[in-house]
């Protein structure tokens, strides 16, 4: 009781964004767990992890930085927003977690891509890739599901739509001096995120 | 037959002692063991090459083994630089391919040791073009990099590999306008006290020095500790001599005659720290022995000495060949006076040209001006001011901000567009900067006269925008 007491205080004193950080990290965790104990199937984990990223990016997109940045004007967001003092992109927020989850675990692996990117490198770099950015893009609400071997490895790739879910996105993404499309509108697809789970041999 | 028998013993005899020798070398050091180096070890590890652990930190270690071992000594300086080509972003499976041309996720791809005939600046190993194993396609996006060599991306002045912070395309574009000297060219002075500095009240007096009899300072000693910020902040003679010692009984006991870095760790961390990381003090690391402890006390445990000129690459003064570097060595005891231990410490070693140019130059005309009181609080620019600048440190969990002395004096020198921001944009702009430390002998006059080299980078990235059509009226480049 007296240990359990303990750590609803410890939980408590967490800042709002490191309780939103603590729920994300163990909806991810329950997810694993699930699908360990239930022996769920790939695309069931992949459309899990899913909609805990689509969740949490949509939060972060809508509530932080379209709110403060887009109406409130306090702050702005930016790619550089340490050498600026401003809030990082939703993108970057994005990769920021695939980055450290890519630290923790090789279980599986996620990223944003476009056909329409910023930075270059956010291309689509495999036929799976490519086909499913292209699938999710033509067949709005639909997710793409395939296989495919990198290094030597068997993948389960899921792609699923990520769409301009606020003025933010829009304005940010015509606007960018990078930005090889200009004509964005609120609801359009204009990206993805890849999901690979390494498949058992 | 019997002469046989007796040659192929001894033959035997011979060999297995001799191979002994050789392992015992190997594994616990001693006298043998720099006959066993496969190479010459780069410039940034020969001080601790018969530390062999240091990198070996296993005798079959793995792939990761060494990977660790070359984080644990890198590790801050990468993530303080924003690698730009973490391990993190290279474990993705889609860049998988990527990582069968070039294994990105391990220093060692690019920085072998022990090959000094393929060894380049920086430790690098690859060829120099190695940038085109991924980048091959960038004309595409950028026309103005479609005809250029990829022996030149990390060569030119306008980018690197790790460290980014001075040279991206946004930041060229936000300091395209600076002018050559800054309107305020002043650099922050203070360095944070060490917390320990707040707990005690001041000495004034000479007596109360707790020394014990037997250990007092001359007059002079005494004079100078107490004009010193040690003595102002409540570090009596034990604070340094006896650290720890809470009894007169205790002090005389502990007494050290001469304290070591491990003294003036216990209250100038991260100034130690970082001196243990830097050339001066690499070989007082802690855990960098020549030789272990083992085989039935045959060998011992032996650290590495400190630095001498004499093991120095770089050329030094024959006086000073076996002076032991240490804190004292350049901040001299009791006095610690910072101001000699800016230059003069620094100028009575190094004899290089860059060094040698230093006195009359620009900067040290500067030096002397502030120092003589002409020039402002700030306004001069000593050996330190660039090569072991004031910086700011940010606790990640508390955000306090700290201003130290970095003490890792190669900290800002691979390459040297690491010391853009932190040292030379406190007084000059950023193309300004770029062009002259691209300049080799502009360097070598230690920065008398005006760059002849031109980076042109922030051209072309302004070029980009107009062509775009974004900022059609940006400022001309300031040159």
């Amino acid at each position: 009781m007296t240990k359990l007491a303990s750590k609803q205080e410890w939980i408590m004193k967490l800042s709002t964004p490191a309780k939103i950080a603590c729920a994300s990290a163990l909806g991810v965790l329950l997810v694993g767990a699930a699908a360990s104990a239930k022996g769920l199937e790939y695309k069931d984990v992949a459309d899990m992890l899913h909609s805990v990223m689509e969740s949490d990016r949509t939060v972060y997109t809508r509530k932080v930085v379209n709110r403060l940045a887009v109406k409130e004007k306090v702050i702005k967001a930016s790619e550089h927003h340490e050498d600026e003092k401003t809030l990082p992109l939703p993108a970057q927020m994005f990769r920021f977690g695939a980055e450290m989850v890519a630290e923790k675990t090789d279980k599986f692996s996620y990223s944003l891509l476009s056909v329409w990117p910023i930075n270059k490198q956010n291309a689509p770099r495999t036929d799976v890739e490519k086909s499913g950015l292209e699938f999710v893009a033509a067949n709005k609400g639909q997710n793409f599901y395939g296989e495919e071997t990198l290094g030597g490895k068997k993948y389960f790739t899921a792609v699923y739509a990520d769409t301009a879910v606020a003025q933010a996105c829009v304005s940010c993404h015509n606007e960018h001096k990078d930005t090889p499309r200009k004509d964005f509108k609120m609801g359009d697809v204009m990206g993805g995120v890849v999901i690979r789970i390494p498949m058992a041999e | 037959m019997v002469r046989n028998a007796k040659f192929w013993t001894i033959w035997v005899i011979a060999t297995l002692a001799g191979g002994a020798v050789l392992v015992a070398g190997m594994f616990y050091g001693g006298k043998s063991r720099a006959n066993l180096l496969i190479g010459a070890t780069s410039h940034g590890h020969h001080q601790i090459e018969l530390a062999c652990n240091a990198c070996h930190t296993k005798a079959f270690g793995s792939a990761s083994d060494m990977q660790n071992a070359c984080m644990s000594c890198h590790a801050d300086d990468l993530k303080t630089s924003k690698d730009s080509h973490p391990k993190k972003k290279f474990t993705d499976p889609r860049n998988a391919d990527r990582l069968q041309k070039l294994a990105a996720t391990e220093c060692i791809t690019c920085h072998t040791e022990h090959k000094p005939e393929i060894t380049r600046t920086g430790g690098v190993t690859l060829p120099v073009d190695y940038c085109e194993l991924c980048h091959r396609d960038v004309g595409k996006d950028r026309p103005s990099h479609k005809d250029l060599a990829f022996s030149t991306c990390a060569n030119a002045g306008c980018h690197n590999y790790h460290d980014n912070r001075a040279l991206y395309e946004d930041f060229l574009e936000k300091h395209a306008g600076d002018s050559v000297i800054a309107e305020k060219p002043i650099i922050a002075l203070k360095a944070s006290p060490p917390d320990s500095a707040h707990a005690q009240s001041p000495i004034t007096q000479i007596a109360e020095a707790d020394a014990p009899a037997k250990h007092a300072g001359s007059e002079k000693i005494n004079g100078d500790w107490l004009a010193t910020a040690h003595a102002q902040a409540g570090v009596n003679c034990s604070g340094c001599h006896a650290v720890g010692a809470k009894s007169a009984a205790d002090i005389a006991a502990r007494w050290n005659e001469k304290p070591d870095h491990n003294a003036c760790k216990s209250c100038h961390q991260q100034e130690v720290k970082t001196f243990t990381q830097g050339r001066h003090g690499m070989r007082l690391a802690d855990g960098l022995r020549t030789e272990e402890a083992g085989l039935l006390g045959f060998f011992e445990n032996k650290p590495l000495t400190p630095m001498r000129p004499a093991l120095a690459r770089l050329p030094m003064q024959s006086k000073a060949s076996e002076r032991a570097v240490t804190c004292t060595t350049c901040h001299g005891a009791h006095a610690f006076n910072t101001a000699k231990a800016e230059v003069d410490a620094c100028l009575s070693c190094h004899d290089d040209q860059h060094t040698r140019s230093y006195v009359g130059s620009p900067h040290h005309k500067l030096f002397e001006a502030e120092i003589a009181g002409s020039g402002s609080k700030g306004s001069g620019v000593s050996c330190a001011t660039c090569h072991m600048p004031r910086e700011t440190h940010e606790n990640p969990d508390t955000y306090e901000e700290k201003l130290l002395v970095t003490h890792d004096q190669n900290a800002n020198l691979r390459p040297n567009e690491k010391m853009i921001r932190s040292v030379c944009m406190n007084c000059h702009g950023l193309g300004f900067s770029i062009d002259s430390l691209a300049d080799q002998s502009l360097i070598a006059r230690n920065f008398t006269g005006r760059p002849s080299v031109r980076v042109e980078s922030i051209q072309w990235v302004m070029n980009r925008l107009k062509e775009r059509g974004v900022k059609a009226d940006a400022p001309e480049v300031v040159k």
